[in-house]
């Protein structure tokens, strides 16, 4: 090769954006990416399927096929318990597009190529889950009209309901960190499918969603009792419902903490690793 | 666009890479490479798969940093100033990095919008890509529609959109059939026509013998060879006779008969029954000399024929094996071995 007198090549010295420019940008590539995120959701018919159709069924088995069988002591019947239940399992289910989407951008290269670009490198995590919680709204809203329509109603009143409803979105997305780190570090689009399952129906099935702790064996309702899925579950139960909220408030509150600020920092460090 | 894009005080080549290394955990992906692209040129970097030609594109568009040594894209260091080398770059990967459920024109605008472009420029660009890219026709379908050339050019078109000053393609054509290859090299071609500089990392010889000023070719991490495909050519040296043995257990016997001729090492790949050798500079003499030694024998063959020496040659000559199947030439001697009584 012809390398010569490369003592006198010195790189050009160029700063750094600045941090408050890195903002903005970061913002900008944010909803870029959300908005395309949000136009491929309501294109492909599959994913309209998992985010509306299967709740949707989920609500009508669960009210008609097994709810006449369970015994619950709530206002309003087993329909009024189905309800905060059947928004939590569809909100961390749905947390299978997140990882599932995440791995297969990574395997085709997409990743790398946003990374490549003068863009905010946090951009493709943050429009994920921006996405994600307008997902999770809609299909909230959706079981919570179907639910309507089979004889659920709020009874604690308007302001509980509507934080109820934020704690579903909010309990989703913070599955959606998981799933996100789950997604990024197994990278293989079918691996975090079935890994998807090992993790996400024991939280789920395990818990208050469906049916009284009370009535598991006495060594599961020892997980049943103290998982967070069933913790935020009692939680919208009792803003939807009434009953005591002062206790499975900040127990909800230092769990989706808690999760998030684990798993954001580590899908982030997935991110960055990943190439 | 964006404040970094003055280049200003940078009179060196578009690209420089000086004694990089490249680990992961124990595998030495690169072992100290130096590059050197002048602007408007095209540099092919050639090697088999895991030969590192991936990792030093990685290295030079900040995927990954380099665990030694030096890499400058237009005088902007990779370590140093990332960010001022993502402004100027263009890359474009082994595979589509399109989106399916999307229409190309949309895939065009939101990389426009990554790159922060405003909206007029923004179409402006989009529309010049799909014309020059042809796909205006099919502009407002979904990609998921779009045939394997087409999704191609479009992932090229989309590394364009910030008309980058130096332009990366990974295995631009691997997968394609061959008249899409064609249609890339066209394209690809009329890139380099308006200055801008280019590299290409490639598996196919033939592809950077059509494209590249100059070729670097790459082995287990590093620079085995460089100059232009003619150089390479010659430093090969000499004809070529290539015949292929129609009953292929005797492709040792006729291996055995012709080595004589041969200047140096010849190659035989018992699959397809093909021999090849180097003869130097009597091409003729050594054909008809071939076919005596052959016809004595009893020896049919096909496709007998002389000619100039390939990049395949040169690949082989370097390397001690093919370019494409590592292994051809010494498992080829091994059942060469194993017939001899």
């Amino acid at each position: 090769m012809t390398v010569t007198n490369t003592q006198t090549l010195v790189a050009l010295d160029l700063p750094n954006p600045s941090r408050s420019s890195r903002l903005k940008l970061g913002l900008s590539d944010t909803v870029t990416l959300t908005l395309r995120d949000l136009r491929v959701w309501v294109r492909n018919p599959a994913f309209i399927f998992f985010t509306i159709i299967q709740p949707v069924m989920f609500v009508l088995l669960f009210r008609y096929v097994f709810g006449g069988a369970i015994q619950v002591k709530v206002p309003g019947g087993y329909v009024s318990f189905l309800m905060p239940g059947i928004i939590a399992q569809s909100a961390a289910f749905a947390s299978f597009g997140t990882a599932i989407a995440l791995a297969r951008q990574l395997q085709k290269g997409v990743i790398d190529r946003f990374r490549a670009m003068p863009m905010a490198r946090s951009a493709v995590l943050l429009g994920r889950l921006v996405g994600d919680a307008i997902r999770l709204l809609v299909t909230v809203l959706v079981i919570l009209g179907v639910g309507y329509l089979v004889g659920f109603r709020f009874s604690n009143g308007f302001l509980p309901a509507i934080l109820m409803l934020i704690l579903g979105v909010v309990f989703g997305v913070t599955i959606c960190t998981v799933s996100a780190f789950v997604g990024l570090a197994i990278k293989d689009e079918e691996s975090v499918g079935s890994f998807g399952l090992v993790w996400l129906f024991p939280l789920t099935f395990v818990s208050a969603a469906f049916v009284p702790v009370q009535s598991m064996p006495g060594w599961l309702q020892a997980f049943a009792n103290n998982q967070p899925v069933t913790i935020v579950i009692d939680e919208m139960r009792s803003l939807a419902l009434g009953g005591p909220l002062t206790l499975h408030a900040w127990q909800s509150g230092v769990w989706l903490a808690g999760i998030i600020a684990v798993f954001v920092p580590l899908a982030v460090r997935a991110y960055r690793k990943a190439t | 666009m964006s404040s970094f894009n003055d280049g200003a005080g940078w009179d060196g080549p578009a690209i420089f890479v000086e004694d990089v290394h490249k680990s992961f955990g124990k595998v030495q992906a690169l072992s100290g490479i130096d590059l050197v692209v002048e602007r408007g040129k095209v540099l092919g970097l050639l090697g088999p798969n895991g030969a590192g030609k991936t990792t030093a594109v990685k290295i030079l568009t900040t995927l990954i940093k380099p665990d030694r040594g030096r890499a400058l894209v237009e005088g902007r260091d990779v370590l140093r100033s990332p960010a001022a080398v993502r402004d100027i770059i263009g890359l474009a990967g082994q595979s589509a990095a399109i989106q399916e459920e999307l229409t190309g024109r949309e895939n065009l605008e939101i990389m426009g919008r990554l790159y922060h472009l405003d909206p007029d420029t923004r179409r402006r660009r989009s529309n010049e890509l799909l014309e020059q890219f042809d796909l205006l026709d099919a502009a407002d379908r979904p990609t998921k529609g779009y045939s394997g050339g087409m999704q191609r050019r479009l992932d090229l078109a989309l590394s364009l959109v910030s008309l980058p000053r130096v332009l990366f393609l990974d295995e631009p054509t691997t997968g394609l059939d061959p008249r899409s290859r064609l249609g890339m090299w066209e394209v690809i071609r009329e890139l380099v026509s308006i200055g801008t500089t280019l590299l290409l990392t490639t598996q196919y010889l033939e592809e950077a013998d059509e494209l590249a000023d100059e070729i670097v070719v790459i082995d287990h991490g590093k620079v085995i060879a460089a100059g232009t495909a003619l150089e390479l050519k010659n430093r090969v040296g000499g004809d070529v006779v290539q015949f292929e043995v129609v009953e292929k257990s005797r492709i040792g016997e006729a291996a055995e008969a012709v080595r004589s001729l041969s200047e140096s090492d010849l190659a035989t790949d018992g699959e397809s029954g093909q021999v090849s050798l180097r003869v130097g500079k009597n091409g003729s003499q050594a054909l008809v000399e071939t076919v005596r030694r052959l016809d004595a024998l009893g020896i049919q063959t096909e496709g007998l024929a002389v000619r100039r020496p390939s990049l395949d040659d040169v690949f082989l000559s370097l390397t001690g094996h093919g370019a494409e199947e590592p292994e051809a030439s010494s498992s080829s001697s091994r059942r060469r071995a194993g017939k001899r009584h």
